[in-house]
């Protein structure tokens, strides 16, 4: 993997490491201070591991007290820190440096409270995003954004990532699901932006906290909407001779008024794959398949399938299969929650791109990916959530081959560029971190990063918050690393990930 | 896109309100201004520019002829427009692609000039007050994918895009929206349209009393009946609704139900029956009445031509019943929207004593209110917006990096910002 840069080591912090242990031993109970390098290893990455660094010191709060007098030892110290949430992050987001902090917020792992009257729930940040819904679950309600790593991946990180997921469509992605969070800023101040209120006073800070990806603050308490779990679900499973007619048959969904709970599009080469590996039953003629579902109530949901099995005719389906069940419903989605463990018997390696596009350009952007396939010669595979234009291509290669990795490298960066040329964006769920870091030139002009970057320094004076995140350190569109599997195996590999 | 480092305007900086039709001139205005460091008011419409505490701005940035549809794609569901745009414009194109701003912009001009007039949507985002689907498709914040703007220092900056999906770098779209043109003039806004439901109908329950119809708006509200609003309007505002199928004119609740044709009624036939409503109790509006009823909501119709002073108090749905049974005056006037979140209050009169009371009592339930329209006396001396002191020392850092020289509206929102 290329080498990637990181803010300047400051060798002060790590000559001091025994005595900055010590204090913040005297901050918090010493036994939820960990700096043996045993002890360190589990932390030293994320869910992108092509990238590892161990950090100086690993704490694990259990108060917000304790993380606002934590914060405020490390500002006045100028000791950089370094938020974790569950470490299930695809872009590199918690990746410790060698001289800071790491803040795990592990131990902050209760729901608070469960309010039905006002439908939400206050939780702490590390409660998984699945544990929401199974909370509320028996009263008929769920927390709707769903990104596939929901089973293990903490309410705090969809926060701070501003997480999608198969459903954000419909119901939208963290940001439009969130009524408050409980912040603390680098220099320990505690604050709440929003409640349980639908809006709050003066600047949205709750907004501008969301997706911030751990530069503004550290995340404590999490008050999420909860929605009243639709009466049925159906979904249609149909096939296209054509990229170009699955992309017309999606743009004419949305067109006529219906807007699914999810719509996905898999390729021919992923659909294959699927195929081969979990004996899914899709369509194998097809060169794209596509899964759409409808929820909502029995009429509504009727009456959604039926437009869009007629939209489907009418951009010539090869076949079509409408749930009769929810058992077959369920089954329709299972090939597709396995295509990415398809991939990873197909090649020694994969790695995921997540880039956005407008819904109407997929075929132009699937024939350029399949042009850059032949000239980089790397096989590639496509999983689409098409219903919001995020564009997740597999490209399989070798790491053990320096070139192969290279080229991987090159083309997965000539991706994002040309979703960006097409109208689209760098990352639609993944986050920047450190992994699209260099690429956000291409997003951005200068101006338009200082004003970030200003924001960052108004509330961070000296960048000591999850510094070398997000924004580019070198001023240059470098072409570094993507989510990068190995030998089928991602650091965790019993999280779903599609 | 850069902007042009050497373009020529014709502009006078002689005179005292600028109406720039070009991007390229609202960059020298505010460059020029803040070289020297000339406060700025920013206008649109002027269909909410009373709202915001008084503020004395040497020249004023008027938008209204910074206009037009830049970019719409009914089938990426979105549209792209310069911030003068009027809403109806916007709107009108829409409908003829069957479209929609789903967040339903109130129309302020009923309340302040007795006529419509909903602004542009430049002054919608910076306002960022949605109407009553608030609680089921999100606020004006929520629709904005992406903008350009020109920053306090005369740079054009933007965020976000023309896709829903995006989570590159901070969402300046939030933090701007609601911001009241404090930090950034908004010079392109791309927002997201959605498709007009098929039809849509109204549970109307004849009903008086506050507690009942939050009740009723409770349970609607956690049903799987979908509603897509939620108001009640007490019974002196009864009789603002005359309507072909509404069987009386006291005190209401209303629920909305949109989508398909035979699913809305399937759903407010089953509503009906898990509100154990029985049939003279209630009546059912058709989509032409319907949609009267809910533009007369968001319009704030019921306040039209009244002297009082109207506050926007949003408080948590458990707590609507406790506010307005504390701030309950001989003068009160008031109705619920959001489905028991927002209440629209009136009063005829309003000095230190009774705000001070109505700052606790929201504060206190866990909500804020905000003073939309307010005697001229009074107006001076009043908080138009609550803050806490922590929300109000980062609101100063945040305004310093947008706008260092707080030339943008100073003192729209609170003093020093």
């Amino acid at each position: 993997m290329s080498s990637l840069q990181m803010p300047k080591v400051d060798s002060s912090i790590l000559s001091n490491k025994d005595k900055i242990v010590s204090d913040i031993g005297r901050i918090i109970n010493p036994k939820n201070v960990l700096s043996h390098p045993d002890e360190l290893r589990p932390f030293e990455t994320d869910g992108l591991t092509a990238y590892r660094q161990m950090p100086l010191v690993v704490v694990m709060p259990e108060t917000v007290e304790e993380v606002s007098n934590i914060l405020k030892y490390c500002n006045d110290s100028k000791v950089k820190v370094v938020p974790r949430g569950a470490g299930t992050g695809l872009s590199g987001g918690s990746l410790p440096l060698e001289d800071c902090v790491l803040m795990a917020m592990g131990k902050f792992n209760k729901i608070l409270e469960i309010d039905y009257e006002n439908r939400c729930v206050v939780t702490q940040p590390c409660v998984t995003n699945l544990a929401i819904t199974h909370a509320v679950q028996d009263k008929g309600f769920y927390y709707a954004p769903d990104p596939s790593s929901q089973i293990a991946c903490s309410i705090g990180g969809n926060v701070a990532e501003n997480s999608g997921g198969v459903h954000s469509l419909k119901y939208g992605a963290t940001t439009n699901n969130l009524l408050g969070i409980e912040v603390v800023l680098m220099d320990g101040t505690i604050t709440k932006f929003g409640g349980k209120a639908m809006d709050s006073e003066g600047y949205d800070f709750l907004g501008l906290m969301t997706g911030s990806e751990g530069l503004l603050g550290v995340i404590t308490e999490v008050t999420v909407k909860i929605l009243k779990s639709p009466e049925i679900v159906k979904a249609a499973l149909i096939g296209f001779p054509t990229i170009e007619d699955a992309g017309n048959c999606v743009a004419e969904i949305i067109a006529e008024g219906c807007i699914p709970a999810g719509m996905e599009i898999m390729d021919k080469a992923l659909t294959k794959a699927t195929n081969d590996y979990s004996k899914a039953g899709y369509p194998t003629d097809a060169e794209a398949m596509m899964i759409v579902e409808f929820d909502g109530t029995e009429h509504e949901v009727e009456a959604y399938i039926e437009k869009a099995k007629q939209i489907a005719e009418k951009n010539n389906s090869s076949s079509l299969k409408v749930s009769k069940s929810n058992e077959e419903r369920l089954k329709f989605w299972a090939g597709r929650k396995a295509a990415f463990p398809a991939c990873g018997v197909l090649a020694p390696d994969y790695m995921c791109m997540d880039g956005s596009i407008p819904r109407g350009k997929l075929a132009e952007v699937l024939r350029e990916i399949t042009r850059l396939s032949k000239k980089y010669d790397l096989p590639v595979a496509n999983a689409f959530h098409a219903g919001d234009g995020n564009l997740h291509p597999l490209i399989m290669f070798d790491a053990n081959d320096k070139n192969s990795l290279k080229k991987c490298e090159d083309f997965g960066a000539d991706i994002l560029k040309y979703c960006v040329k097409v109208g689209g964006a760098l990352t639609g769920e993944h986050g920047v971190g450190i992994e699209k870091r260099e690429l956000m030139c291409e997003a951005f002009n200068d101006k338009d990063i200082q004003q970030q970057l200003t924001i960052k320094v108004a509330l961070d004076p000296n960048s000591l918050l999850n510094p070398g995140k997000v924004y580019p350190i070198l001023r240059k569109c470098a072409e570094e690393g993507r989510v990068h599997v190995h030998g089928g195996k991602t650091k965790f590999p019993d999280i779903p990930r599609f | 896109m850069e902007e042009k480092q050497n373009f020529q305007t014709s502009l006078d900086f002689n005179q005292n309100i600028f109406k720039p039709s070009t991007r390229e001139e609202i960059v020298e205005i505010v460059k020029n201004c803040y070289k020297k460091s000339i406060p700025l008011e920013i206008s649109g419409l002027q269909s909410k520019n009373k709202i915001g505490r008084n503020f004395q701005a040497e020249k004023t940035l008027d938008l209204s002829n910074y206009k037009g549809i830049i970019d719409y794609k009914p089938e990426e569901l979105y549209i792209k427009v310069k911030a003068g745009t009027p809403i109806s414009e916007i709107e009108e194109a829409l409908k003829k692609n069957n479209q929609q701003l789903a967040f339903e912009p109130n129309d302020f001009g009923y309340l302040f000039s007795g006529e419509s007039n909903s602004g542009s949507i430049g002054g919608v985002v910076a306002c960022n007050f949605a109407g009553s689907r608030r609680f089921k498709v999100g606020s004006v914040r929520d629709h904005l994918l992406g903008f350009q703007g020109v920053n306090g220092k005369g740079e054009t900056i933007k965020s976000g895009g023309t896709v829903v999906k995006n989570v590159t770098g901070y969402d300046l779209c939030k933090i701007l929206s609601g911001s009241f043109g404090t930090l950034t003039v908004l010079t392109e806004i791309s927002i997201k349209v959605l498709p007009k439901p098929e039809t849509s109908k109204t549970l109307i329950i004849k009903n008086p009393h506050v507690k009942k119809a939050l009740d009723y708006l409770g349970q609607s509200l956690s049903s799987s009946t979908d509603p897509s609003g939620g108001v009640f309007y007490p019974d002196y505002f009864g009789k603002n609704f005359i309507l072909n199928d509404l069987t009386h004119d006291g005190g209401l609740t209303g629920i909305r139900i949109e989508g398909p044709m035979n699913s809305v009624d399937q759903r407010i036939n089953r509503l009906s029956k898990e509100l154990a409503l029985i049939d003279n109790e209630f009546s059912v509006l058709d989509s032409v009445q319907t949609e009267i009823f809910w533009n007369k909501t968001k319009n704030l119709e019921v306040f039209k031509n009244s002297k009082s002073n109207l506050i926007r108090v949003v408080v948590p749905i458990s707590e609507t019943l406790q506010v307005i049974q504390k701030l309950k005056k001989d003068d009160l006037n008031y109705f619920i929207d959001w489905g028991g979140s927002l209440i629209w209050m009136a009063f005829d009169h309003l000095n230190s004593k009774i705000l001070s009371e109505i700052k606790e009592i929201t504060k206190k339930h866990q909500g804020y209110y905000t003073l939309i329209k307010i005697e001229d006396d009074f107006k001076a001396s009043a908080d138009i917006f609550t803050i806490d002191p922590i929300k109000y020392k980062i609101s100063e850092k945040i305004k310093k990096s947008f706008d260092p020289k707080r030339i943008f509206n100073p003192g729209k929102m609170y003093t020093g910002i």
